[in-house]
């Protein structure tokens, strides 16, 4: 259904980056040595069907077993071993300190997402959608907050464990500009599949003037209806999951809600964000995202849905 | 007299015929509309989100309830109750309900309006016969 979104699933064979360029020459490697090998196996098990007896011989002899069994896929398989270590040990390389940080925690059901100076400060929090410049390496600090959950972009980098208690690094980085579709890559119960995640790359000049965006909230001009939202946001609850910068709102169980008028999806990478979304969503999230951790607003009347959800477009 | 018999009873059957093709459904829907134009609205509405709020026949997921079900929409009435049922109607509610018809709690939808007749075209093609 997505396809219209990001282009859901990702194609996994369609490399933005020189990250996830060497996981994808190794993928295609690794899949021609497995149709070598199937090959191999296939005529074997021909000639020991229908073929000529002379070769039906040679085949079950000593010889065959010691070269085909054990010399064959020893020295193949361990090539291969060092080879794909090689190719991508680039992609887990250790922070060297000149490089963008992003600290990335997988949750049931959604990534929280934080943007770090040089010393590991949180500089600007996010959820769920990822903006980096291109051309630029970007070390990804990946942990968890309950299970273990897998953080993959296939268009820039190879996938990576999120571990309850370690931080697991990973690079990525995007050669053009553009918007990429992420998964998590690990099942971690209930809506696994509805959680979701959005790289988006661009030109070194506009990714500063975005930064500088974030660091500094703008003041949109309020709409109808905006402060009646903030009312309802603060006495329905929803403040005690979720954190609005410069308001009383500071709960940290939910997705960072500060930027969330400027976010392109909901629900973690799997709706559009517009109004009407925003309106299904709050309203009525357990439809849309069955087992998350998000109760239906449904005691909401149409007009106090709407309310909310135009406070929280101006949240940019 | 026999013809003033054979004239009534000529302009009854006409009538009676006459009141019978009025009265003849048309068959399927009310407006036919291209496949493309229609593949073209179930697109749009997958991109805009529409279904996180309404049950939407051939879209799989979400099945939104904060908004009311949109199968067999072709046999509905008025559109939300108070609009004639006519496709311009339609692709000027879905883009923009609040202007179309006041005080709906469907907010304006970020689609152009050619996309909205492309989703008014293939609302139209959810029958419920």
């Amino acid at each position: 259904m997505i396809e219209a979104l990001w282009g859901w699933p990702p194609p996994v064979f369609d490399p933005a980056g020189p990250y996830a360029s060497s996981v994808t020459t190794l993928a295609w490697v690794l899949l021609a040595m497995g149709l070598a090998v199937t090959a191999i196996v296939v005529a074997a098990l021909w000639i020991a069907l229908r073929g000529p007896a002379s070769l039906k011989r040679k085949l079950g002899g000593e010889k065959t077993v010691w070269i085909g069994g054990v010399a064959f896929p020893a020295v193949v398989l361990t090539a291969l071993l060092i080879w794909g270590l090689t190719l991508t040990a680039a992609l887990t390389e250790d922070i060297t300190g000149d490089e963008m940080r992003v600290r990335v925690t997988g949750e049931m059901w959604w990534f929280r997402v934080e943007y770090l100076d040089r010393e590991g400060n949180v500089v600007v929090a996010d959820a769920n959608e990822l903006h980096l410049p291109v051309g630029k390496p970007v070390v990804i600090e990946l942990q968890s907050a309950d299970v273990i959950h897998s953080f993959w972009v296939p268009h820039l980098s190879g996938k990576k464990d999120m571990i309850p208690g370690r931080t697991t690094l990973l690079r990525v980085q995007a050669d053009r500009a553009g918007r990429f579709g992420g998964v998590c890559a690990e099942y971690c119960g209930g809506p696994h599949a509805l959680m979701g995640f959005v790289a988006i790359a661009h030109e070194e000049g506009e990714y500063r003037t975005w930064l500088a965006g974030r660091a500094r909230r703008q003041a949109a001009p309020a709409l109808p209806g905006a402060s009646a939202g903030r009312r309802l946001f603060m006495d329905s609850g929803c403040a005690a999951c979720h954190r609005v910068a410069g308001t009383e709102a500071t709960g940290l169980a939910g997705p960072d809600l500060t930027h969330v008028g400027s976010r392109e999806t909901l629900g973690a990478g799997i709706l559009p964000n517009n109004r009407g979304t925003m309106i299904g969503w709050i309203g009525d999230s357990q439809s849309i995202k069955p087992g998350n951790r998000m109760p239906s607003y449904d005691m909401l009347s149409a007009d106090e849905l709407e309310a909310i959800a135009i406070w929280l477009e101006q949240q940019k | 007299m026999r013809t003033v018999e054979r004239v009534l009873g000529h302009a009854a059957a006409l009538a009676c015929a006459v009141t019978l093709a009025a009265c003849k459904q048309p068959p399927g829907s009310r407006y036919t509309f291209d496949s493309s134009v229609r593949e073209h609205g179930r697109k749009v509405i997958e991109r805009a989100g529409c279904a996180a709020c309404h049950e939407i026949p051939g879209i799989d997921w979400p099945e939104g309830r904060t908004g009311p079900s949109l199968a067999g929409f072709d046999d509905i009435g008025p559109i939300a109750g108070a609009l004639p049922n006519t496709p311009a109607n339609l692709a000027r509610f879905v883009r923009d309900a609040p202007s179309a018809k006041l005080g709906s709690t469907m907010p304006p939808m970020p689609i152009s309006a050619e996309e909205a007749h492309a989703v008014a075209a293939y609302l139209y093609g959810l029958d419920g016969d």
